[in-house]
């Protein structure tokens, strides 16, 4: 089962990536557990994820295909 | 030359969608615009050049030559001088026909509700998280649509908040997307990694033309959405938001509580930095040996020459952190004292055993003092 993920800001610094298909990954808890074990400084970073342009807050099931996004804050004006 | 308002605005009354009526709305519309920057610019010159009837426009900070690559309402004669007011002065000999407000001073949790009050519209052109989320609050308490914009590297973010688009009644706001400030180490704003100048021109000019949508109650603003921009990877990307249980928590749900909270705190809530007073500092720079860091950019205001010091911005300190003598204390100074207590919390987290220090208040206080 392969999802998309697209990560912003200083997501995509951490990563090194801004678009990437993963796959074994059923539910967003698992996502985030997978990143930050690949990623440590992400676990310092807070950002909101969105299942197919949807944010979520609480733990939501992912579904072949859906793509995950993942949105830092930004404050620069 | 015709200066008629009529032929003036001509071109966009021409559009069906706004028309007399549009433009008469425009005209009655009242726009605060909050941080005459990047994003501050390109809305000011729009949202004067469409003729919003008053514009107030809030800053408290002066011009720099480093604001001048993205802040474009600015030029060389304007260094040093207050924002809001040159600000205005542009926007002014742009339109005559409108009224402009400007409050040369910092928006606090003290002063907000009073100048937002008198507005429809406000526009966050803000540079930190304590200022956002104050903006926020205050917003959802006097229920004023806030259109939100925020710049990093090559990307940007636009959305509206406390704004239904009378689909569903929900209004959501910043606190349902982020609903805790970033820890203090993760939290980067422009100064300390930079921006491509057209950046806070593209997001600024967005918040502009939603600003006229809801003014004119044209198309579909972008309430209860986030839309994210890359320019590197031309992708615009839009985020739906939910309202936000987690969100209620810390949000100061009236007058009072919003003037009871401490937005400096919550922005910085994990912070454990020690502050030094401009006294303490002179004193012990006079008496002893001490390293004095400077974290600003290259080629900030004000100049210091009155003592020695190291010169490493904070984007890059983690990388220097090796070089630097662990057996004196340390004092770290910036602009105004918020990217110092961040470089002193990264120094103590690599230099356990030293004593590390953050001027209270920054370089602009002890200017002022001496």
């Amino acid at each position: 089962m392969e999802i998309n993920l697209l990560a912003f800001g200083q997501i995509a610094e951490i990563t090194g990536k801004s678009a990437w298909k993963i796959s074994g990954i059923k539910d967003t808890n698992a996502l985030i557990q997978d990143l930050e074990k690949q990623f440590p400084h992400l676990v310092k970073t807070n950002y909101s994820i969105a299942v197919n342009k949807k944010v979520i807050q609480e733990n939501t099931a992912i579904n072949e295909n859906d793509t995950i996004a993942l949105l830092p804050p930004f404050s620069g004006g | 030359m015709n200066s008629k308002p009529n032929n003036r605005y001509q071109r966009q009354i021409q559009l069906k969608e706004i028309g007399q009526e549009g433009q008469d709305k425009i005209t009655q519309a009242k726009v605060l615009i909050i941080g005459a920057g990047g994003l501050g610019c390109p809305a000011l010159q729009y949202l004067a050049a469409a003729g919003v009837g008053t514009i107030g426009i809030v800053d408290f900070d002066v011009v720099e030559l480093s604001n001048l690559q993205r802040q474009i309402l600015y030029n060389l004669d304007d260094i040093g001088k207050p924002k809001a007011t040159t600000a205005a002065g542009k926007i002014k000999a742009l339109n005559h026909d409108i009224k402009i407000e400007t409050y040369n001073f910092q928006i606090t949790n003290k002063n907000a509700l009073e100048i937002l009050e008198n507005y429809d519209l406000i526009i966050d052109g803000t540079d930190n998280f304590a200022t956002r989320y104050l903006v926020n609050d205050a917003c959802v308490i006097l229920d004023k649509p806030l259109i939100y914009g925020a710049v990093l590297r090559f990307e940007g973010q636009i959305g509206v908040f406390n704004y239904s688009n009378f689909e569903t009644n929900i209004k959501t706001n910043y606190r349902d997307l982020f609903p805790k400030p970033p820890d203090s180490n993760s939290a980067i704003s422009c100064n300390d990694v930079g921006v491509l100048g057209v950046i806070p021109g593209i997001i600024g000019t967005m918040q502009a033309t939603e600003a006229l949508k809801i003014i004119c109650g044209i198309g579909k603003p972008l309430a209860n959405k986030i839309l994210s921009y890359n320019a590197l990877e031309n992708i615009f990307y839009d985020f739906e938001i939910a309202g936000n249980e987690n969100s209620n928590s810390d949000f100061p749900k009236n007058k009072a509580e919003f003037l009871a909270f401490n937005y400096e705190w919550f922005c910085n809530a994990n912070f454990d930095v020690e502050t030094i007073s401009i006294e303490e500092f002179d004193t012990i720079r006079k008496q002893e040996t001490i390293t004095i860091i400077d974290v600003r950019e290259i080629g900030e205001l004000p100049v210091v020459d009155e003592f020695s010091f190291l010169h490493i911005p904070l984007s890059e300190l983690e990388d220097k952190i090796s070089t630097l003598s662990t057996e004196n204390k340390i004092v770290v100074y910036c602009k105004s004292g918020q990217r110092s207590a961040k470089a002193v919390q990264l120094l103590k987290e690599k230099l356990p055993n030293s004593q590390i220090f953050s001027l209270d208040g920054g370089v602009e206080a002890w200017k002022n003092n001496n």
